[in-house]
Parts: structure tokens; sequence; C-alpha cells
């Protein structure tokens, strides 16, 4: 439990915003404080809630997407057009605004170094809790071989992008594969397209392997990303799935 | 355009009422009798409640709703949850 068991039940918590930043033209990340933090493992989230001044309140769960350390939590917000929460957070929320939060959430899709090879599958802003499984992996020094597929509508709607460049050229194994479903970079050798069979597997990335999966996205995309794995040969026990979208989870 | 979600969002609430992770639990369907974690439950936001179906035939398995102050908490669509305590690897 990496020392972050939470023995009690959950509460709503105030945390205070430190910073924010832009990812991209419609994502930001929020670097909230939040005073006994007590941990969390890398692909949990929490629950915010916002409540207007005449009691209305909504509230949406949100990845994690920093690795543990003390009391500061990163999420990674995308921006939906129609979104009840979204908008506040990732447009008007500035550094020293108030948060009200509950967690850290969640047991089961989450990723503890391990020594096994780790296949990751996004969709979109599905990236946040897997992004934070990379972090943990590096922060922790961690050796497991880890590949990442993430689908993104074009390049500039890439979370990290840099970052995970930059920990690519590392190269000590963390390997990244983009599929591009509206736009693609200029000279990338196949058109626009869903997420096929093909980019699931590479050189010493077949199903024998057994790796541990991890897919999260929006509900559409997860299904047909499992779908792809269990029917390329992967054990459906070694699958785990986070969907969300717009009616009660990222919004 | 599918409109669920899954169990992982059930998270929150049930953390408010419960130490164990519940979502990490493994169910069996009263329906058909398969197992899954209840992370892996088909759930439906859109209800007065949350409402988690399972993923191999649909059937309900959990209701809970939450008014000022209480929950309620239907359990009868699972005949058994296999629970970890919390503090346990």
């Amino acid at each position: 439990m990496a020392g972050a068991a939470v023995l009690g039940r959950l509460t709503w918590r105030a945390g205070t915003v430190a910073s924010v930043r832009d990812e991209t033209a419609t994502a930001r990340t929020i670097a909230l404080k939040i005073p006994s933090w007590p941990g969390h493992r890398s692909g949990q989230h929490v629950d915010v809630r916002l409540t207007a001044a005449d009691g209305y309140s909504a509230q949406r769960s949100y990845s994690i997407a920093s690795a543990w350390a003390g009391d500061q939590v990163e999420l990674t917000v995308q921006r939906l057009p129609d979104g009840e929460v979204s908008p506040y957070l990732a447009q008007v929320l500035a550094a020293g605004d108030p948060l009200e939060l509950r967690g850290p959430i969640g047991g089961w899709f989450v990723w503890e170094p391990a020594p096994a090879p780790v296949l990751l599958v996004a969709g979109g802003s599905g990236l946040v809790p897997l992004m934070a499984m990379i972090r943990t992996r590096a922060a922790a020094g961690a050796q497991a071989p880890f590949r990442l597929v993430y689908s993104v509508r074009g390049p500039g709607d890439a979370l990290y992008a840099e970052e995970l460049a930059e920990r690519q050229r590392r190269g000590d194994g963390l390997h990244v594969a983009y599929v591009y479903t509206r736009t693609t970079p200029a000279g990338w050798p196949v058109p626009p397209g869903r997420i096929g069979a093909g980019v699931l597997t590479a050189p010493g990335w077949t199903p024998e392997r057994r790796p541990a999966v991890f897919v999260c996205g929006p509900t559409g995309f997860v299904e047909a990303a499992a779908d792809l794995l269990v029917s390329g040969g992967h054990d459906p026990r070694a699958i785990k799935t986070e969907r969300f979208g717009p009616s009660g989870g990222q919004s | 355009m599918s409109t669920h979600l899954d169990g992982n969002v059930l998270g929150g609430e049930l953390g408010e009422l419960f130490t164990a992770d519940v979502t990490a639990a493994t169910g069996q369907c009263a329906s058909c009798g398969a197992v899954s974690a209840i992370a892996q439950t088909l759930v439906y936001t859109h209800a007065p409640g949350l409402v988690a179906r399972c993923p191999s035939c649909t059937g309900v398995m959990l209701r809970l709703v939450r008014g000022p102050g209480r929950a309620w908490l239907d359990l009868r669509g699972i005949t058994c949850l296999q629970l970890t305590p919390p503090g346990q690897p």
C-alpha cells in the first residue's frame, strides 16, 4: 500500500489551489495543496464539489495526475463545452482559491510499482490516471517496462507531450505510440483513424508477455480498446478499465 | 453513444459509508452468477441515484440513493461480496 492506506471513511476536505498551468488549449492542470493528505496510489481519483451561493452543488470525478508527493496533488481537467463543472475548473479557478474535494478514491484501477510489464491505453484525457502511473514509476525508480498507446484527436490535443517525449528519450523502458483520430502531424505515416489492433501490439509487447493492462477514456473508446485487446489474446482478467463521460464522470 | 460509466465512479459515495474499498471488492451477480469487481460493473448515473449493472448479463446488482443525512443501498442483486478489510494488502 506504499504507506498510503486509508483506514477511515472518506470525508470532504478543503484544498487550496497552489498553481494552475495550461496543458493544451482546452485542458489545465490544477496543483492543489491539501492539508493532511494521506497519500494516494497511481490511478486513483478525487471527487470535486462546487457549491453555489444558493446552496446548489455539483460534483464530478477527476483523476489524479501526479505521483504522491507530500500534501500536493495535481489534477488535469479537460474543459467540456457543455460542462457544468469543468469550465469553472479549467478557466476560472486561480491560485489561492479554495476547492472542496473527497479522496483519494478507488483501490482497483491502481498500479503499484512491480517488475511486470505494463501496457497503458489512453483515449483523450483518459491519459491522466495513466500519467500518474508513469510518474510513479519514475519517482519509485521502478524498472517495469511501460508502453503507452495514446489516442488523441490531433497533435494539439495531446496532454503532457513534452514530458512524455523527454521521458521516452531517457531510454529507461517507457515507449509511447500515438494514434491520431482527426488530424495528424505533417508527414505522419498513416491517415487519421480510430485505434486498431495493430498499434496495440509491438515487438516485445505480445499477449504472451502477460502485461498488466490499464485502459482509460470515454466509454466508447474503452469498450472498443478492451474488445481489441481481448480478441488479440490478452487475458480479460489482466485488463483493468476506467470509463468516464459527460454524465457523471469527468465533465 | 453509450450512456454508462463503470463502478470506479462509485468509490466516492461508497467510501463515505464504508471503510473497506467496495469498488475493489468482487461481487457475484444474483441473476447470472458471474463474479466481477464492483469497479467493472456498468454504472448508470442518469437516475435519482446510482445503478450498477452486471457486466455479463446487465442485471441490476447495486442501487445507491443519497438524501439529506441518509443513504439507501440496495444490494439484493449481489449474492456475495468479497471484501479486503482496510489495512490489508
